[in-house]
């Protein structure tokens, strides 16, 4: 049976999440109400508006079934607003997250729009450089013990994992470029 | 590292989808809209409503209300300049703006030429009534389309018209064969090589919004369900009687908009919308959706 992954779709680029899943033969699964939660094996949380996605979250009532899912060890892959998202804090403002992952996230931590940019990253464990798109993206100011950086740019971590959890300052759902997806649905079968 | 890449362009424009990007005019609102779970802000000197009750020229906002609003909020910041003034448009590039909207609700600064958007590092969104003049924009750089409704009336018709528009001429597009595609290219007025990507695509090359008249919770769903990816908001928000409550609910109902429980349950007890105009009653010379070509 293909693995059941869910897809958080309450805003942002989760169509471009189901495609890559799609394209790997699992089943890419939208989620918007806790219920909808129950029925998978693993979710993403995609690229979008961390703020908006938040607030959505706890106006809906997914944040605590989020994160006793979570908790439970449901392995989980957040991209630039589900990083931040899934952080224990964020430098700057008050804003829903999950606390899930122990690290402090800097959002926009690169600039504006102007800022934003793609470039060849170098990340542990994979043989070949992966074509990694950053937008008004974030990266993670400090490390908590247990968090393993994959990739940098600058000293500045933009790929973390800790245990089942996986997060990415950048886009690989935007690139075609499936390797980080692929990670996830490998923990499901270990 | 490469900046300002078609792919880093369009990128953001698919960061917003399923959000609601929401006009306003003070720090104060920006910081309302953002509470109220909007994806992005359009920082404007007056909404639509009030540009076509004041008449005049239309143009760029004050460059220090853009910063009191970029300071004010962590979500994008769009702003909007004149159809073809590009001096507009280096200026909003230099404040950093996220998002450039080469948009018809300001005057048009020139009869002929819309801004080669190429050239810049920022990127833009352009409005369109059909897929001949998306593929145009597109076509000098825009790396986001909203479908044109009417702005400033509260009336959602326009919008809906364009965008079922748009949606009719990309199934026809579909269903050519490759001979047809010229052809197809010359009676659109638009660029041969987008002609051929949407007929083997089936769908706009970049993100597409709805604009112009979305009003309640209802209108933004109604979009949605009609194949926007998001909505703009312009006057529904700050005209209506309860701009947070507006606001909210019309965020919830982009996001929820296949469910109709959760659309009526946002809808309930919202007060008074902005005042409506019907499309008829306003002078030719005055559709905003007209200017652009």
């Amino acid at each position: 049976m293909p693995a059941r992954v869910g897809v958080l779709s309450l805003q942002g680029d989760f169509r471009e999440h189901l495609k890559t899943l799609a394209a790997l033969g699992a089943d890419g699964i939208e989620v918007r109400t806790p219920a909808q939660l129950e029925g998978v094996d693993a979710l993403i949380i995609p690229g979008g508006e961390s703020t908006t996605i938040g607030k959505l979250a706890e106006r809906f009532g997914l944040m605590g079934p989020l994160r006793h899912r979570i908790e439970a060890g449901m392995p989980v892959y957040g991209t630039c607003a589900g990083m931040i998202l899934l952080a224990r804090e964020v430098t700057d403002g008050e804003q829903p997250l999950l606390g899930a992952l122990d690290v402090v996230v800097e959002r926009n931590a690169f600039g504006r729009q102007n800022e934003s940019f793609e470039e060849e990253l170098a990340i542990d464990g994979l043989d070949e450089p992966f074509r990694a798109v950053f937008i008004r993206a974030p990266w993670v100011a400090k490390v908590g013990e247990g968090v393993e950086v994959l990739a940098a740019v600058d000293d500045h971590p933009v790929l973390v994992r800790q245990g089942h959890i996986l997060a990415s300052a950048f886009h690989p759902e935007l690139t075609g470029d499936h390797r980080l997806h692929q990670m996830l649905l490998d923990w499901l079968v270990d | 590292m490469e900046k300002g890449t078609s792919r880093v362009k369009r990128g953001l424009a698919e960061m917003l989808k399923g959000g609601v990007i929401m006009d306003v005019v003070t720090a104060e609102q920006a910081k309302i809209a953002e509470e109220a779970g909007a994806v992005a802000v359009m920082a404007l000197e007056r909404v639509p409503s009030d540009i076509r009750k004041m008449g005049g020229v239309a143009r760029m906002a004050d460059p220090t209300k853009i910063e009191e609003i970029q300071a004010a909020v962590s979500i994008p910041v769009m702003a909007k300049c004149r159809i073809g003034h590009f001096l507009e448009a280096r200026v909003l590039e230099a404040l950093n703006v996220d998002y450039i909207d080469e948009s018809e609700v300001l005057t048009p600064a020139d009869n002929e030429h819309h801004i080669d958007k190429w050239s810049f590092t920022t990127p833009f969104v352009c409005g369109a009534r059909n897929l001949g003049e998306a593929l145009r924009r597109i076509g000098e750089g825009a790396a986001m389309i909203r479908t044109k409704g009417e702005a400033g009336t509260g009336n959602v018709v326009e919008a809906v018209t364009h965008m079922r528009t748009v949606t009719n001429e990309i199934r026809k597009l579909s269903q050519l064969g490759p001979e047809q595609l010229m052809s197809s290219a010359r009676d659109l007025g638009a660029p041969f090589d987008l002609v051929r990507e949407v007929h083997e695509t089936g769908r706009l090359p970049v993100v597409n919004f709805a604009a112009g008249g979305i009003a309640t919770p209802a209108d933004a769903a109604l979009m949605m369900a009609l194949g926007v990816d998001g909505v703009f908001v312009g006057s529904g928000i700050f005209k209506s009687s309860d701009p947070p409550g507006y606001a909210r609910a019309i965020v919830e109902a982009t996001t929820f908009w296949a469910d109709p429980e959760v659309v009526a349950k946002v809808s309930r007890g919202l007060g008074e919308a902005m005042p409506g105009l019907e499309i008829d009653k306003i002078p030719a010379n005055e559709k905003l959706a007209e200017r652009g070509w």
